[in-house]
């Protein structure tokens, strides 16, 4: 029973995670309707930078966590303004196709540059576990909980009070609209870019710190894709709600695999077979809008 | 009219057959007869090293072909092909293996299996479209490679599985210099069918469904029988294609078919042009190509001051990889119509040669 209440707040947590990843994923895709394969490698990029500078310049987390986000956010800037603005008006496989060709590309250049093997984070916090309610819970997950829930806040405050959140709210709503209003359109697909960026980045360095920083990584960005059909490719809150039930499934998966079924491997492939599920009963997720199509 | 040598200026037909010839001109038709001829002559000259590659470019062009009746004649992005090739692998060993099925029978029966494979996983395409679709077969991808691990009976597990030599009237065709023959036969075949499908009334449906799903349902065309049929015929080339490929390694490992497998086989299709016959085998030929010329790179610039710097030796794998997605973008952004736009643009040019204005 403890095992199961342990998979449950692992799931929770690791949960959360992917809701912040899955958040900015569909921050992306309803700014600009692209969909981006290449979330993971934000991930990926994040973590390594985080790790570079930690370890070959010897700075300490709280300055070059700050410096890795920055370069985060001219990244994501860069990759929209050279790579995506020049394929907007294209259809939609080849957009798909490119992210796809910078998820490949970026995947490989960072195994060429720092190695296929898992490198352990410096240790950041002094003790390695905490008391909670009876449970040890490593310090590493406390903290990676805390953090998704501040980015998840602070998404919140940022697309209902924030001057740019409600430009790019409007962007999301209706292009022409918006910028009839004076809203630089091109600006916004870029923010919405390096936001996306910068918050996958948190979330990179978070599961660095906890897991050790390795290509595995971007196996986030695949993992994705369950929780944000599930709550509908264009809402927040479900990406949200889909990142925290697809983390509690796959553990709960694990669970019965490890006390009945012994099938193995059941954590990795469960989300999938939920995701066939959901296209197939209902395509449009929890809280995504239904396209309606007219001639 | 008596058949015309080669294309008149203008573009007049006064009937639809005219229009939808396998073979525009005679000259054409005799280029094309020519160059498998020259094919049958190539395993006299080539050495084992090119033999190699040109039956790599034969088993990966067919199953490219089919990834592109699906993505490029009909619009339905897949991200699961190297899955689909996969799966026609073991089947034909299994069938094989298991039956004692004769390989040149359990090639096509190959097919067919991937062809109810794919059918399944292509229900939901019947319902959904663009990215929601791309999804689902990527979750196909995953779930299959899973499959693949696990099933002992059918694939071998993580040993893998013996795949036995093309025989035919008991002549085994195990060397390179005979299995090009097979994989040649086999390739001719499969790109005259795909041609001819798209010549028929199922062929133009489904470039109807990719250009204008609405219209093409107000015009009578069944949408969910097209996408799945869509799905299916690409299938069946991704087991005749990986079938082929069992037979020539005659092992078979569960680990080869991932992702970045089935985004190869997109890029084959986007470089070659999406929508092409020919360009699915240009594609192919491209992406066999690219690690052997970047091999021939590494190989020239070792001992200078780039080998050194950045250790080429060592990075070939990983540079490979982001070649591929590299060429991948850049024929996006450039030039999206792939190798057979640019090939149409030199007919073109050589046709109106003096004068190309």
């Amino acid at each position: 029973m403890t095992l199961l209440f342990q998979l449950l707040v692992n799931g929770l947590i690791v949960g959360a995670l992917y809701g912040v990843v899955a958040m900015s994923f569909v921050l992306i895709y309803k700014a600009s309707r692209i969909v981006n394969f290449a979330q993971g490698e934000f991930l990926l990029i994040g973590a390594w930078t985080c790790w570079w500078l930690l370890t070959s310049w010897q700075l300490p987390f709280w300055i070059g966590f700050p410096i890795t986000l920055a370069f985060m956010m001219v990244f994501g800037i860069v990759l929209q303004v050279v790579v995506l603005r020049p394929m907007i008006g294209e259809p939609i496989i080849s957009v798909i196709m490119v992210t796809i060709g910078l998820s490949i590309f970026f995947q490989a250049m960072m195994k060429w540059m720092f190695g296929v093997f898992a490198k352990p984070f410096p240790t950041i916090f002094a003790s390695p576990t905490v008391n909670i309610l009876g449970l040890d819970v490593q310090t590493v997950y406390v903290m990676s909980l805390v953090i998704s829930l501040l980015i998840m806040a602070g998404f919140g405050w940022f697309f209902k009070y924030s001057r740019m959140g409600l430009a790019m709210r409007a962007t999301a709503f209706d292009q022409q609209v918006a910028q009839s209003l004076g809203i630089s359109v091109r600006h916004m697909f870029a923010m919405s870019w390096a936001i996306s960026a910068m918050v996958s980045a948190v979330a990179g360095v978070t599961v660095g710190v906890v897991n050790g920083v390795s290509s595995a990584l971007s196996f986030f960005g695949i993992k994705v894709f369950p929780a944000v059909i599930l709550g509908g490719l264009d809402s927040v809150a479900g990406a949200v709600l889909g990142g925290l039930i697809v983390g509690v499934l796959e553990n709960l998966a694990h669970y019965l695999d490890s006390q009945w079924l012994n099938w193995g491997n059941m954590y990795e492939i469960a989300p999938f077979y939920v995701l066939i599920v959901i296209l197939m009963i209902k395509p449009y997720g929890l809280f995504g809008t239904k396209d309606i199509e007219r001639v | 009219m008596a058949n015309i040598s080669l294309i008149p200026c203008g573009d007049f037909k006064t009937r639809y057959a005219a229009d939808t010839t396998i073979f525009p001109t005679t000259t054409s038709r005799n280029f094309a007869i020519l160059g498998v001829l020259l094919l049958l002559l190539c395993p006299a000259f080539m050495d084992r090293y090119w033999l190699n590659l040109c039956i790599q470019i034969g088993y990966l062009g067919i199953a490219a072909l089919g990834l592109n009746i699906l993505v490029g004649f009909t619009g339905q992005i897949s991200i699961g092909h190297a899955a689909f090739f996969g799966f026609g692998a073991f089947s034909s060993a299994w069938l094989s293996n298991s039956f004692g099925i004769p390989v040149a029978l359990a090639i096509p029966l190959a097919g067919v299996m991937t062809t109810a494979v794919g059918m399944l996983f292509g229900i939901p395409a019947a319902r959904l479209k663009g990215l929601y679709l791309a999804i689902a077969t990527l979750a196909a991808q995953y779930i299959l490679q899973d499959f693949f691990a696990r099933a002992d009976w059918f694939t071998g597990g993580t040993a893998g599985t013996i795949a036995e030599p093309f025989t035919l009237f008991g002549f085994a065709f195990d060397t390179d210099e005979s299995y090009f023959y097979v994989v040649l036969v086999y390739m001719v075949v499969m790109f005259i069918l795909a041609t001819n499908l798209m010549r028929s009334r199922d062929g133009r449906a489904l470039v109807a469904v990719r250009d204008h799903y609405l219209s093409a349902e107000i015009m009578g065309i069944n949408l969910t029988k097209y996408r799945t049929m869509s799905f299916g015929i690409s299938s069946f080339y991704a087991g005749i294609g990986g079938a082929l490929y069992a037979h020539y390694l005659q092992f078979v490992s569960v680990e080869g078919f991932t992702i970045l497998f089935s985004i190869q086989f997109l890029g084959m299709i986007i470089i070659g042009g999406l929508g092409s016959i020919m360009g699915s085998l240009m594609g192919t030929a491209f992406m066999v190509l690219l690690p052997e010329v970047m091999q021939a790179i590494t190989t020239a610039l070792s001992g200078t001051a780039i080998d050194a710097a950045l250790n080429l030796k060592d990075a070939i794998a990983f540079l490979r990889e982001m070649a591929i997605g590299l060429v991948i973008i850049l024929f996006l952004v450039f030039e999206p119509d792939g190798l057979a736009h640019r090939w149409k643009q030199i007919k073109a040019y050589w046709k109106l040669y003096p004068f190309s204005h």
